[in-house]
């Protein structure tokens, strides 16, 4: 196990909000919490010293209950967030399938979003347009690839996100439910991809509330609750204490 | 930070070819419109102004002409950037991109869209028999500099506009008031001595004089006038630079 270079690591991770019904949007408000001395911020800690490391090749499942701070944890991993306190490594590129299809701009038509999406994952367009007819077919858009996004209906969009997402072999791919989008073939289909993606050495991290997928695929699993690491080890025995605590809580 | 510039350099690209298609999709005369609408404006505001107001100045259409290309180049970079994170905040939130690329590529878009207005330029120079010189090519000097001033201002405004919305309505009246303040359609002498100091304290009267002076005075900028300019572009470069970087990482969070 130790002669495996960590591809990730997580030191003492902590997150801290300031709860949005504090959240001052004017000067004027500004001005008068601070006169009124009502500035008090109302924190949340989302994480609270989280620490763990994965491996490469690892595939590392996040598991929890709402609110536990799985997609938290995610962003800050995927570079979105930065934590307030404790340090994040990361080894290499990461492809983050965090709601597919965040970059699109309505407006636009699917061929240009597929340029203007693989531009913010940091593809060059020389590549884009050479696996264009790839992205094009894998999300079985073929007929629609001038029609603006806007038009699209949840489950083109989501196609078209990931298509463009797992066109290339990255390091790391930060996967968060997106799985449960699009039909059950579409899904399989995904599954398939990443799969091969696996079998290729990319490390996987996975957020799911669906214990026989995580059982399924991961390797490792953390155990989130309430923003602390309750667990942390090797998927069965993790799951097991998981399930216990469902069953607790029930 | 330079590497950095060179790695993204593909979504700066894309991010321009977005803001420039988005602003004329759908309309019939699409581009064109960048050289006319500058031309119209001007048509008006010259016939309203050599009707009413008499001001003793040569060729009026092109000193009104380059005026407008100067206060609309700053304005237009200046507004667009101020929204730009506010607008991509949906991809802030999901992605890493270093996020000083959007007003940066707002403000390039103002750019480009000037060189669209360059030729609106040559043509009223043609039309009205303005001197032609190869002094002319220097213009873009004093344009880059007020694209890098603009930068500067640009990355302030979006970095406190995530936070305190107020300022793009504050921002409205500045700029109406900058246009009041910048000599883009009367001569500064017309100003009383008292009042100097409007436009003297006005950044963008520096740099619409350098820019005047090359095309429409058809001499040299001063050796003075560029090196104010080269230190106001800088200047807010620093300060606004400083400011968004101190601010960023905390855009997530009320974008």
């Amino acid at each position: 196990m130790e002669r495996k270079e960590n591809i990730i690591e997580v030191k003492n991770v902590s997150m801290k909000f300031n709860l949005m019904e504090e959240k001052v949007d004017t000067i004027k408000d500004y001005v008068l919490k601070i006169i009124k001395g009502q500035m008090l911020y109302n924190e949340f800690s989302a994480l609270t010293d989280v620490s763990f490391q994965v491996k490469k090749g690892d595939i590392l499942g996040i598991i929890g209950f709402n609110g536990a701070g799985k997609s938290t944890m995610l962003k800050i991993l995927a570079g979105v967030l930065k934590p307030t306190a404790g340090e994040v490594v990361v080894r290499g590129s990461v492809a983050p399938l965090i709601e597919v299809g965040a970059g699109f701009d309505p407006e636009l038509t699917a061929r240009e979003n597929i340029f203007l999406n693989g531009a913010i994952l940091g593809y060059r367009r020389e590549f884009l347009k050479e696996h264009f007819q790839e992205i094009i077919d894998f999300a079985e858009l073929n007929q629609f690839v001038d029609v603006p996004v806007k038009n699209f209906s949840s489950g083109m969009y989501a196609r078209l996100g990931f298509s463009i997402a797992t066109i290339v072999q990255p390091d790391i791919l930060i996967v968060d439910e997106v799985l449960s989008v699009g039909d059950y073939r579409f899904q399989e289909k995904c599954e398939e991809r990443i799969k091969t993606m696996i079998l290729r050495g990319t490390t996987v991290l996975l957020v799911s509330h669906d214990l026989s997928l995580v059982k399924n695929i991961c390797n490792r699993v953390v155990f989130l609750q309430q923003g602390k690491l309750k667990d942390y080890g090797d998927t069965d025995i993790i799951c097991k204490h998981y399930e216990e605590e469902c069953n607790v809580v029930r | 930070m330079i590497k950095e510039l060179y790695q993204f350099r593909n979504l700066i690209n894309e991010l321009v070819k977005r803001d420039i298609k988005k602003k004329y999709r759908r309309s019939v005369l699409g581009y064109l419109w960048s050289m006319l609408n500058p031309l119209l404006m001007m048509l008006i505001t010259a016939m309203v102004f050599s009707h009413l107001f008499r001001f003793d100045i040569p060729n009026y259409p092109l000193y009104l002409l380059t005026g407008q290309i100067i206060f609309t180049f700053y304005s237009e970079a200046t507004n667009f950037a101020m929204g730009s994170i506010l607008e991509n905040g949906g991809l802030i939130k999901k992605v890493y991109v270093p996020k000083y690329l959007f007003p940066l590529s707002r403000v390039i878009s103002s750019g480009v869209n000037v060189c669209f207005t360059l030729p609106a330029m040559v043509t009223i120079m043609l039309f009205t028999g303005a001197e032609f010189h190869f002094k002319l090519l220097f213009c873009v000097i004093p344009l880059l500099l007020l694209m890098l001033f603009s930068l500067g201002i640009g990355l302030l405004l979006a970095a406190f506009a995530v936070y305190f919305r107020d300022i793009f309505h504050l921002y409205g009246v500045l700029l109406t008031v900058l246009n009041y303040a910048t000599p883009i359609f009367y001569p500064t002498k017309i100003i009383p001595l008292e009042y100097q100091g409007i436009v003297l304290y006005n950044p963008l009267t520096y740099f619409l004089q350098a820019f005047r002076d090359i095309v429409y005075g058809n001499v040299f900028p001063s050796g003075e006038q560029l090196f104010v300019c080269t230190c106001l572009a800088f200047g807010s470069l620093l300060v606004g630079g400083y400011a968004f970087s101190k601010k960023q990482n905390n855009f997530v969070l009320y974008v």
